[in-house]
């Protein structure tokens, strides 16, 4: 069960601002039925400039109806440039904070009110002119970007829980972990983040592991007058067979692991375990 | 919160019964000797040992030394999955369906990870009403097909499915047949005696015993490779020490649903057709997600088209009822329930449907109760959704659900 604030529960429970304004100034509307949460927001803007009213329609979870319900009693009152500045996260603040899966529930009401404003002034929706990224939900890299620098994401996983980019087929994760690095990059000239160790093939490993024992490894033992051969590679586990002065050497076992092992570990993959293969 | 809990999720887990209970609590506190040790102390609880699984055997109609005591039921679906790959490491094929549960599904899609060999998963595809085509399973089995890993009854829409001649054809063409019946067995009769099925998994704490225990059933003859690898319980097919307790419980447990399955397919079964038919009559929009009446007689899963399941039980919720939901929001993932999807639920619906489950310690009562409530609850969220009478499209801006939901 979602541990959701008193305050989140009351405004799902009594939801304030249910319903369509009336010759509404402006209509916003996001999500869709097949993703599972939609909002139709509407306002009027009194004479004063500043929103007189602001209703609301939402399918969803109870976060979805608790954040609707939320915004439309945040902006009462707002000229329309302040109306702006609402970020989810103040949206989740006012109501004591949402679970970290359904932030995307408040970026819905901060859409819906983008929208609904770009709606009154007759331009575009902002947000919807990017290039779209994840099908699914219907998600534009503009949006991404603006909720990895405003909530400081850092993973694909919290770009989907804030955004829903990513949380259908999967296929726009790579797209989702660009924008992630370029955005980053941007803010603090950071460095990109370190590539995660790819999986390498095995083909791939042998040749690593044959190119350090060559360039390495056969010439010091060989100062010794020993000498090593690669005999199997399955897996994590490098069958090697200890040759000439080695094979007599008390020290062998010592330098298998203490130094061939530590050797492949540092330039091949730092999972190897090295064994001699008995005869 | 209500004070008073209206428990209509039996699918998700039991209350342990009173009987149960009782039978279990001297393994808690006098009887705590090791049935493995050689004095007598231990070698009592032994005793009670074999005659817990002398109750489990009966009530599906195996042998005693063909059951092997485990954690839970996600531990008898591994076990038997990975001893038939393990049996046959040759064959690299195995057949299963889209609505499995996660413990056999998401196995058999990260099977290649365990094993670090790649196997080909055929998984089966279901039509409307959650029902398997046979021709399609038995044009699917191969040489290559190590098992075949099939649930019994579906947990969410309680669909059964026809495990018999599944099993048949695929012991008529050499293949190991494992059945997941943690949902049917209490349920519904079983008798292995008839049927040629090789793997069975129960799961203690769905037919009134505790949580943390479960058996598979193993057919004798049958090649088996221990997935717990330990001391010599259970003949060394599972090593760990028994769960003294929670196996008494489970013994009682499956000698009381022997003894209720009659109840359980007359009054569950009214009482779960009259909240169904209920629902469907009184509440515009809605429709049953599963067949008819190759069905479990507890489990009845309903859409409420246009409104959304989580908010839906945290309604009901304020009544005390308890209930799952297959949408989305409900699992934590942005996508409705594997099930409904295989099925081809309408997206409309798959968000909004709502799983009842009951047991025999439901009521009528409690029936009236939930369908006194439930009608405005929907009422009272259709009222709020902007899809709800409306001619709206059901979609904005460019959101287009090219996804599987």
């Amino acid at each position: 069960m979602w541990d959701y604030t008193d305050k989140v529960k009351d405004h799902f429970l009594n939801p304030r601002n249910v319903g369509e304004v009336s010759n509404a100034s402006g209509t916003g509307e996001v999500g869709s039925l097949a993703c599972g949460d939609a909002l139709t927001l509407t306002f009027k803007l009194g004479a004063d400039g500043r929103i007189e009213e602001a209703k609301f329609k939402t399918f969803g979870c109870a976060s979805a109806i608790a954040s609707s319900s939320a915004l439309t009693e945040m902006v009462k009152g707002l000229t329309l440039e302040e109306a702006e500045k609402i970020t989810n996260e103040d949206i989740a603040e006012y109501l004591g904070g949402l679970p970290k899966e359904k932030m995307h529930c408040s970026v819905m009401g901060r859409e819906a009110l983008e929208a609904a404003i770009a709606n009154y002034k007759g331009v575009p929706i902002p947000m919807a002119q990017g290039e779209l990224v994840c099908e699914c939900f219907g998600v534009t890299d503009l949006e991404i970007k603006r909720a990895i620098l405003e909530s400081n994401l850092k993973t694909v996983e919290e770009v989907t829980n804030f955004t829903k980019a990513g949380g259908g087929c999967g296929n726009c994760h790579d797209r989702i972990q660009e924008l992630i690095l370029e955005v980053r990059k941007d803010i603090r000239g950071e460095a990109q983040a370190e590539d995660k160790p790819k999986r390498l093939t095995n083909i791939q490993k042998i040749k690593m592991i044959e190119d350090v024992l060559e360039r390495e490894i056969r010439p010091a033992l060989r100062k010794d007058g020993g000498d090593i051969e690669l005999i199997d590679v399955d897996g994590d586990f490098v069958m090697v067979s200890l040759r000439g002065a080695c094979v007599s050497c008390v020290a062998s076992q010592t330098t298998l692991k203490d130094y061939v092992e530590k050797k492949l570990r540092e330039q091949v993959l730092d999972t190897l375990i090295v064994e001699e293969e008995k005869a | 919160m209500s004070d008073k809990v209206i428990y209509m999720d039996n699918n998700a887990t039991t209350r342990v019964a009173p009987e149960v209970l009782e039978a279990m609590l001297p393994y808690f506190s006098d009887l705590y000797g090791n049935p493995s040790s050689m004095h007598s102390f231990g070698g009592q609880v032994g005793g009670a040992l074999t005659l817990a699984k002398e109750q489990v055997a009966a009530l599906i109609g195996a042998t005693p030394d063909e059951l092997i005591f485990t954690s839970c039921g996600t531990e008898s679906d591994s076990t038997a999955i990975l001893s038939a790959l393990q049996s046959f490491p040759e064959k690299r094929h195995i057949v299963t369906t889209r609505v499995e549960h996660p413990a056999v599904k998401n196995l058999c899609e990260n099977i290649d990870n365990l094993t670090g060999h790649k196997h080909k998963v055929t998984q089966l595809p279901v039509n409307r009403e959650g029902v398997l085509d046979l021709a399609k399973y038995e044009e699917s089995l191969t040489e290559e097909t190590a098992i075949v890993s099939v649930m019994w009854a579906n947990n969410e829409t309680g669909v059964i499915f026809p495990v018999k001649e599944m099993a048949e054809i695929a012991k008529s063409r050499g293949i190991l047949f494992h059945t997941d019946a943690v949902q049917a067995v209490g349920k519904i009769p079983i008798d292995l005696q008839n049927l040629p099925i090789d793997f069975l998994s129960i799961s203690g704490h769905k037919l009134h015993a505790a949580k943390g225990i479960g058996v598979l059933y193993v057919r004798r003859g049958t090649p088996f490779v221990p997935f717990m690898i330990g001391g010599h319980q259970e003949h060394g097919r599972r090593g760990g020490t028994e769960n003294v307790a929670s196996i008494i419980g489970l013994g009682r447990a499956c000698e009381l649903a022997g003894k209720l399955m009659q109840e359980e397919n007359t009054r569950v079964k009214a009482m779960r057709d009259k909240l169904e038919n209920g629902l469907l009559q009184t509440i515009p929009n809605s429709m049953l997600n599963g067949h008819k009446t190759d069905r479990l007689p507890n489990t009845t899963n309903i859409s409420f088209e246009y409104v959304e399941g989580e908010a839906i039980l945290l309604h009901m919720d304020r009544y005390g009822i308890c209930a799952s939901s297959g949408s989305a929001c409900t699992s934590g993932s942005l996508e409705p329930s594997h099930v409904l999807r295989a099925m081809g639920v309408p997206f409309t619906a798959a968000h909004g449907s709502i799983r009842f489950s009951l047991s025999v310690y439901n009521t009528e009562d409690e029936i009236d109760l939930v369908l006194d409530k439930m009608g405005p609850i929907i009422e009272n969220l259709r009222a709020m959704s902007p899809f709800w009478k409306s001619d709206h499209p059901g979609k904005v801006g460019s959101s287009q659900c090219k996804c599987s939901c």
